[in-house]
């Protein structure tokens, strides 16, 4: 992506925002819709000086407008994001990609024409599956970025412009999904966090930014994806499909070099349920990357195996852990390590990830104190996410956490971020 | 709605020091037990639940609780939907409870589209923050303390209530007043492990609802750590008619109308 010119009146934007908090603190009851929100400030920084990114990896200031109404046969909903971000390069609006000052996270009106169907058509934010933290079957958009900078975990979830439609039988449930153009995620792409870039073979940042060539025409670059789901006494028992795209670039134009994302079809199961006082949970998904059905293009990903299970317990009061074992297994491994380009690092087989969580809430559940640790023994590295937030008041809430990356490699999930340590403080106020 | 304050239980038969005509302690506790949680065949009620610290600083929670029985004293549904503070709007707390064994619980969080399912090992954990356990407003199950009639006075059956099972509680055992006209557990005394009162819940005020005589506010008392929780109950409707379909995912992405007004 090529640079942009910096806006040069940034303050401007940030005192609409603290004028916005105030308009809508005064002007909220006297509506015909409902109107909430939050504004948010927050700061953090790298721990260690990375030569391709700013030492700054955080520094914004928020305001969401939460706008909805409801009538009898459907519901309507806006909720923006007015963002003032000083890492970013650029404030020009891209919807699509959440980009500029206007991050849209939800425009959308819900239907409830008949019974038995539930139509919601807009941009929206979907989510469905069994992890957490990890997606096997959720193949909506994420947004990496945002994740690793220490935006609240609600941002990982990047919203999605398409229609859902939902069946209620009485045998099964069916949700089906139509996104017209695909929407890919937020990836990594070396603008403020930097990443492993397999054709400089180094770590690398600003210097090298991933330029992607994504699959954007409307209706037929289209995704599709399907969940028919029941409830067996009371566990969940779900099937899925997907049609479209890997989500981030996986794959590379030969000719032109551009990032690109191959096309990918998955069909999964997933289970959850109570087990030994806690909640067990068991997903699985094969990723069809039908533009290498064979395995042998090294240009582009390699079918997979993924298999998750997890269980979640409260260990003691306030105190509840989780763990997950997660595989992503590679379907023709022979075949890709024969036709391995050199100079590239070789993929394992199968790619083992342990994740733990452990959250403490305390001072009545005012102060939460959790820690995400994803650790992957096969590619041998790890990811630590501490967070504390304390509820100050019922409106006031300030955080403080960190992400910490740590590998023996350049070159894997984790280890590429090892130059992206960082630590943030954030206060969010709610209305 | 279903009240909040109770416990009871009561298998054990009535010592012999209790004359005849009173009636078994067991009665006595599924009475107490259905007045409290299981009043009408469902409900509905709007929550206004004040928690305040030690130092006098408050927290303010409201969300529409609505509660569907499958049978009277057995299996429950229960939907809550919080409106206030802001950070939890819009959020979904559902139980399937099944007396004697563990219930089922989600947490539909709106901003993710996350429909999240919480382990039930622990049921005297805060109900979102409050002096209330997740226990008190669902109810404890009646079989899971064994219950001796102590005294009965004109107006209140008194009750000891001891757990079969100490390592699951942090009490020793509790007193609870019973009104003996409306079947409604009206003050409950919980002692510690040294034998100290340490928490208490009351009936603040009962109204008649649709001729159901019902907690409209009640409060716990929590003396160790100096914090008192009030529950305001308004807006309260028995036998709405709650179809089974609302206690389910569909309505967790999407509160139904009788939840959010």
């Amino acid at each position: 992506m090529n640079k942009k010119i910096k806006n040069p009146k940034p303050i401007n934007l940030l005192a609409i925002i603290i004028l916005m908090c105030m308009l809508s603190t005064s002007l909220f009851g006297q509506l015909p819709f409902e109107l909430h929100g939050f504004g948010e400030a927050g700061i953090g920084g790298r721990i260690a000086d990375d030569p391709e990114e700013e030492r700054t990896s955080l520094l914004e200031g928020r305001f969401q407008v939460d706008v909805s109404r409801e009538f009898d046969i459907a519901e309507f909903r806006l909720r923006a994001d007015l963002l003032y971000d000083h890492v970013a390069d650029s404030y020009e609006i891209v919807i699509e990609e959440g980009k500029g000052f206007i991050d849209l996270r939800e425009a959308n009106i819900t239907f409830y024409p008949m019974e038995l169907i539930d139509i919601k058509f807009g941009r929206q934010i979907l989510t469905w599956g069994t992890g957490d933290m990890i997606f096997i079957n959720d193949l909506f958009p994420k947004d990496w970025q945002s994740f690793f900078i220490g935006r609240d975990h609600e941002y990982l979830k990047a919203p999605s412009d398409g229609l859902r439609t939902s069946f209620f039988f009485d045998l099964i449930n069916i949700d089906m999904v139509y996104i017209p153009n695909f929407d890919s995620d937020r990836f990594i792409n070396g603008e403020r966090i930097s990443y492993w870039n397999n054709t400089l073979r180094e770590i690398s940042g600003q210097n090298a930014v991933t330029v992607a060539d994504r699959p954007d025409k409307w209706f037929y670059d289209y995704e599709f994806a399907l969940r028919i789901y029941k409830n067996i006494d009371s566990i969940e028992l779900a099937l899925y499909g997907y049609n479209g795209f890997w989500k981030s670039p996986n794959g590379m134009d030969r000719v032109n070099g551009l990032a690109i994302f191959p096309e990918l079809n998955v069909i999964g199961a997933s289970a959850r349920g109570n087990i030994l006082k806690g909640i067990g949970n068991f997903e699985s998904g094969y990723y069809y990357s039908s533009d290498d059905n064979g395995g042998g293009n090294p240009f582009i990903r390699n079918s997979e195996l993924r298999l998750l299970w997890g269980y979640e317990r409260e260990l003691l009061k306030e105190l509840t852990l989780g763990i997950q074992y997660y595989l992503e297994h590679m379907l023709h491994y022979n075949t890709y390590k024969n036709n391995s380009l050199p100079g590239i690092p070789i993929k394992d087989e199968n790619r083992h990830l342990l994740t733990l969580r452990i959250t403490r809430m305390a001072l009545n559940q005012n102060l939460k104190l959790s820690l995400f640790i994803f650790c992957s023994p096969s590619d041998k590295d790890i990811y630590l996410r501490p967070n504390s937030n304390y509820k100050v008041t019922d409106s006031l809430a300030v955080e403080l956490g960190g992400n910490i990356f740590h590998g023996s490699h350049d070159y894997t999930f984790f280890g590429q971020f090892t130059n992206n340590d960082n630590f943030y403080v954030k206060a969010k106020y709610g209305f | 709605m279903k009240k909040i304050i109770v416990y009871f239980t009561a298998i054990f038969v009535m010592t012999a020091v209790h004359t005849l005509a009173a009636p078994e302690v067991n009665e006595i506790v599924k009475k107490a037990n259905n007045a409290s949680y299981y009043q009408g065949d469902d409900g509905k009620a709007k929550v206004i639940m004040t928690i305040t610290d030690r130092q006098g600083r408050k927290r303010i929670r409201e969300f529409i609780i609505l509660r569907k029985d499958k049978t009277d004293g057995g299996d429950q549904f229960y939907y809550v939907y919080f409106k206030k503070p802001s950070d939890v709007r819009k959020m979904v707390f559902m139980v399937w409870k099944h007396p004697g064994k563990d219930d089922d619980r989600w947490l539909y969080l709106p901003s993710m589209d996350l429909v999240k399912r919480i382990s039930a090992s622990d049921k005297r954990t805060s109900f979102a923050g409050s002096d209330f356990f997740y226990e008190d407003v669902s109810g404890r199950s009646i079989d899971e303390d064994s219950h001796k009639l102590v005294e009965e006075t004109g107006q209140y059956y008194i009750l000891n209530s001891i757990p079969k099972n100490l390592e699951t509680v942090e009490f020793a055992s509790y007193k609870i007043w019973i009104d003996k006209k409306s079947h409604l557990p009206v003050k409950a005394e919980y002692l510690n492990k040294s034998g100290k009162k340490y928490r208490t819940v009351e009936a603040l005020d009962i109204k008649n609802v649709q001729n159901l005589p019902t907690v409209i506010r009640s409060r716990v008392t929590n003396y160790e750590s100096g914090s008192v929780t009030v529950l305001e109950f308004k807006d309260i409707r028995y036998n709405l008619g709650l179809k089974a379909n609302i206690f389910t995912e569909r309505y967790l992405r999407r509160a139904p109308g009788v939840a959010r007004r």
